[in-house]
């Protein structure tokens, strides 16, 4: 039963992943593109706890837990620059 | 030719005492005290530097002794066992001749120095500089393994240089400071060389060996090209002809410099050398050629050009190299008793020549010039010190009486015996009178010149005798060479006899001192040269003519010059020829030099590409991470001109990368490039700030293309040897690493064990570069105000609120979570994913995320913004987590651990490796910190200044 279901939530997150690339290189806008990055954080964290919950492993909480940190901190960065310019003042 | 038997049995006697290592270690360490203490008073530099030479001389007084029993003292401490070489010095005549040599004059040099040196010359650096040339000297005399000695044996060329060159503000100082320091070093090269063959042949680096194996040396095939090495280090290093041009230009060093390192002690390396491996190497006829046309040619040109030297230094430092030339010649005619005279001369030509020395610098210093058309008559100014001056000269002439007599007769008796009615053998003993008929007249140049010959030329000031305790070291060598002159067999034989015996490597032949030997052809020498020297300062005026018409004609030190500058030139074009300053045209050859390279390698190679492993199938997942890699990959390549927009899309390839290490089960990498991909896309935005937002198309078309094909093929091999190696099976290391992580490290975490314990050196070394790195780009930074773009790349004015509040206020509440986290991964490091530099790294980006959103102001509020002492702390904590072993006598770093068990905890680990990762941490945060901080805050002070 849980195979099944994290064999769909691989499938759907995949697919999350594939159209999030693709926005990022379309754009047309740099918002679009710190949006389709900030989603691809969100989607991989998902990869990642699905793997983990696949594997039977807690070895991939770790990585799942900074990337939710440090893709919030990317996302501020890049946003911050398109604001102000200078990105510490 | 060695004639005499009857070898002494040299046995190793090891000793518990290890005095002779700290006559050696006293200088080195004593240098440094010397110009600490400097600081608190010039003088003090000077009594500390008598008294480390006393002592070092107290060092070697338990062992006078015993190279009297004829056996040589050897002491060894083991210091790289694993390269088999040790610490092993070796206490024989020879040796004890030298360094009683080294010791004695040193301390009378110090006390001479001291009245020498002007009140603005700095007296620390000078006496600091000097004791570690007397250290370094010291450590060629006692050194019994060959590496050793020439370890010591570079060491004197660099304190030479710092000592030629200490009156840096001189630009001749400096000049002759390279020059130095070029031939001598390029001589070092060449002994490394000579002493490596000279270790395979005999088959040990330790001197016993060697010289016990002299018949197998001789015989063996490598013999010419080992003994041509050694040769030309020892001839550069005594200025023998055709090196001798460096030496008269080392005499911009202050004189208590040239009486002891260029005339009585570190010219006399190259000859003790020679001395040192006499028994080994002498005794053939290319020994001898060699030997001797160097020592012929140096003893003659030497003497003729002192002749015309009006610089009372340069008539000096010729001298010297003529006498360098005499010992040589005597080592080069190679029979025992010419051996005894060389060791002989050695001893003599130290006394009277530092003492002249010394008398040069006194009459410098008094007259303030040294020019001998300008200094005349100085015995009406100062008696005292011409009659000492004048005692000195005649021992260089070789005047009865005087100690240089009686070593120059010995000589002569050598030279004459060479005559055997063949062809040619006449030149010897001939050549030999001519150049002692020269140095006659040099050195009575020296007292006609400067003590009569009329009065002085307008001279500055008006000489008088220098202080006293100034020609106390100058009264000290006069006697010396008065005593042995006189009373040679009360004074000098024994550690004559002990020293040519340690050089002959059995009892030395029966030698007589006495002044008188009767009227034999040595004597007639003497009478001819005595008379001719006369003859030729009478004879002067004409001659000195004849020398100034062709001065500077040939000059063997503009001659290196050229040379020099040819090389530099070579070497300049040679680098023209590739880096032209264009960064890509580097890329480009490096690439092209690498494909050739590869291609050459892979010519005739049938191995297919695929290995023989087995595949791992490929799932949805990673074709996907895979897919997304060559996409990202490409767009940065296209979009690369948009510069924002490519920093976003590195974005993206940086966190596929992490996923692709998580995925291959090596959670640690996933960790770290998570946690530097964020900071290098904040470091990156703060620098895109001051740069153009577009790069512009500069390459032609062709040269695009060009680059896009070598950029094809260059990732078509990587890919290819990629795969070659991937798909291959083969044994690696980390199965060693796996099995002894529990029970070497004490930690489950392989990756963290070998980075704070198996490899921890490596750590410490790189969180050292990372801290000199942070604090390098802090310095750059300090001071420099860019003005940032004062519109957005669109044209439009940038947002007008700075730190927007909904953010401010949601950031503040993470940084404790953050923080949280940071320990968490810090502390489970050492079992499982996380460790000290992942933990520095969540730690200072939770602190920039503060910056970010609330700003420099608010933030320095609540933190204090100086990040030196992290990063100090960090490294002291790392340094002496590795120094607690030594406590325990362990080597440095090694790691110890316990299990504690903690209430609610559990069962948890202590190592010290902790600590060091502590270290670790600490500077990972303050080096992230001080950098990015100070690269955000060169556009704030520029605003500030505005306002």
């Amino acid at each position: 039963m849980l195979s099944t279901a994290v064999s769909i939530a691989f499938l759907l997150v995949g697919a999350a992943f594939v159209m999030a690339l693709l926005r990022l290189l379309y754009g047309p806008d740099q918002p679009d593109r710190i949006l389709a990055l900030d989603t691809l954080y969100v989607n991989t964290v998902a990869l990642l706890v699905l793997l983990g919950i696949h594997l039977g492993s807690a070895l991939y909480f770790e990585a799942a837990l900074l990337i939710a940190m440090m893709g919030f901190v990317g996302t501020v960065a890049l946003c911050k620059y398109l604001l102000r310019g200078d990105i510490i003042e | 030719m060695l004639e005499c038997c009857d070898p002494i049995n040299a046995s190793h006697s090891q000793r518990l005492i290890m005095n002779l290592t700290l006559v050696v270690l006293v200088p080195f360490l004593g240098a440094a005290l010397t110009g600490w203490v400097s600081r608190y008073g010039r003088l003090r530099s000077a009594w500390m530097a008598g008294a480390v030479t006393a002592l070092a001389l107290a060092c070697l007084l338990p062992s006078l002794p015993v190279p009297f029993t004829g056996e040589p003292l050897i002491q060894r401490l083991p210091w790289m066992p694993g390269l088999g070489l040790d610490l092993v010095f070796r206490l024989d005549g020879l040796g004890l001749l030298f360094a009683m040599m080294i010791l004695g004059i040193g301390l009378l040099v110090i006390i001479y120095a001291r009245y020498y040196l002007d009140a603005d010359d700095c007296m620390g650096r000078f006496y600091a500089y000097l004791l570690l040339f007397m250290g370094s000297m010291l450590g060629i005399v006692l050194a019994e393994n060959l590496i050793l000695l020439l370890m010591f044996w570079e060491l004197t060329s660099l304190s030479s240089f710092l000592l030629i060159s200490y009156w840096r503000h001189r630009q001749d100082a400096r000049q002759g400071a390279r020059m130095a320091l070029t031939v001598t070093g390029l001589g070092g090269l060449a002994l490394l060389g000579g002493f490596l063959l000279l270790g395979e042949i005999a088959g040990s680096y330790e001197l016993s060996v060697i010289l016990a194996s002299g018949e197998a040396i001789r015989a063996h095939p490598l013999y010419s090209p080992m003994l041509v090495l050694v040769l030309l280090g020892a001839f550069t290093k005594s200025a023998q002809f055709p090196f001798h041009f460096w030496l008269p230009r080392a005499m911009a060093a202050p004189t208590p410099v040239s009486a002891y390192l260029h005339s009585a002690t570190m010219v006399k390396a190259g000859i003790f050398l020679l001395a040192r491996l006499f028994p080994a190497l002498s005794g053939t006829p290319l020994w001898s050629v060699l030997v001797m046309s160097a020592g012929l040619a140096t003893l003659l040109i030497g003497a003729w050009i002192a002749l015309f030297k009006h610089d009372l230094k340069g008539l000096l430092a010729y001298s010297t190299v003529s006498h360098l030339g005499l010992i040589t010649l005597l080592f080069g005619i190679g029979t025992p008793l010419a051996a005894v005279a060389g060791v002989f001369h050695i001893i003599n030509h130290a006394t009277f020549k530092a003492s002249l020395f010394m008398a040069a610098g006194i009459i410098d210093h008094e007259c303030g010039t040294r020019d001998m058309r300008r200094i005349n008559g100085l015995w009406h100014f100062m008696p005292y010190t011409a009659t000492l001056a004048m005692v000195a000269s005649a021992s260089m002439a070789g005047v009865p009486l005087f100690n240089g007599f009686l070593s120059k007769e010995m000589f002569f008796a050598e030279a004459a015996n060479f005559f055997d009615l063949s062809t040619w053998s006449w030149v010897l003993p001939v050549t030999v009178v001519i150049a002692s008929a020269l140095a006659v007249a040099y050195s009575l140049r020296f007292i006609h010149d400067v003590f009569f010959n009329g009065e002085p030329h307008d001279l500055q000031r008006t000489p008088h005798e220098p202080p006293h305790w100034m020609k106390v070291p100058v009264e000290i060598l006069v006697a010396i060479c008065l005593l042995v002159g006189i009373f040679p067999g009360f004074t000098v034989e024994p550690l004559l006899a002990v020293a040519a015996d340690s050089v002959l490597q059995c009892n030395s032949p029966a030698h007589d001192l006495a002044i008188w030997h009767g009227f034999n052809s040595a004597f007639a020498m003497s009478v001819i040269a005595l008379l001719g020297g006369l003859l030729i300062y009478a004879a002067r005026r004409p001659l000195f003519m004849i020398a100034a018409r062709h001065e500077g004609l040939i000059d063997a030190g503009v001659l290196f010059g050229r040379t020099q500058q040819a090389v530099i030139g070579a070497a300049r074009a040679v680098t023209t020829a590739f880096d032209t300053g264009s960064l890509q045209r580097l890329v480009a050859l490096l690439l092209i030099g690498a494909l050739g390279l590869g291609a050459v390698g892979l010519l005739g190679v049938s191995a297919p590409l695929t290995g023989t492993a087995t595949l791992v199938p490929a799932d949805g997942i990673s074709l996907i991470v895979a897919l997304g890699l060559g996409a990202g990959a490409i767009a940065t390549t296209v979009l690369h001109r948009q510069r924002f927009t490519a920093l976003i899309v590195v974005g993206v390839l940086g966190l596929l990368i992490a996923l692709i290490f998580a995925k291959f089960s090596a959670p640690d990498l996933a960790l770290t490039q998570l946690s530097v991909e964020v900071v290098t896309i904040v470091l990156l935005l703060l620098a895109l700030y001051f740069l153009p937002q577009h790069t512009p198309a500069e390459s032609s078309r062709v040269r695009r293309v060009r680059d896009l094909g070598l950029a094809a093929i260059a990732g078509l091999g990587t890919t290819a040897l990629a795969w070659g190696i991937l798909t291959r099976p083969g044994a690696t290391i980390s199965g060693y690493f796996l099995d002894n992580s529990v029970p070497g490290g004490g930690g489950s975490n392989v990756v963290n064990v070998i980075l704070v314990d198996f490899r921890g050196f490596d750590t410490l070394g790189e969180i050292t570069v990372l801290a000199l790195a942070g604090l390098g780009i802090y310095a750059m930074l300090k001071g420099l105000r860019l003005p940032g773009m004062t519109l957005d790349p669109s044209g439009r004015p940038w947002n007008w609120d700075l730190h927007p509040t909904i953010m401010a206020a949601l950031t503040r509440l993470l940084l404790p979570l953050a923080l949280l986290v940071s320990a968490f991964i810090f502390l489970r490091g050492h079992n499982q994913p996380g460790g000290g530099f992942i933990a520095g790294l969540i730690t200072a980006v939770a602190l920039i995320m503060q910056y970010l959103t609330n700003g420099v102001e608010w933030t320095h509020r609540r933190l204090h913004g100086n990040m030196h002492p992290v990063i100090a702390s960090g490294l002291l904590v790392g340094t002496l987590t590795g120094m607690a072993s030594f406590v325990f006598g362990h080597p440095f770093l090694t790691s110890t651990f316990s299990h504690v068990h903690w209430p609610l905890v559990g069962d948890f680990e202590l190592a010290s490796a902790m600590a060091f990762d502590l270290g670790v941490y600490l500077v990972v945060v303050g080096s992230t910190l001080l950098i990015l901080i100070h690269l955000g805050l060169m556009r704030s002070a520029a605003t500030q200044e505005r306002d």
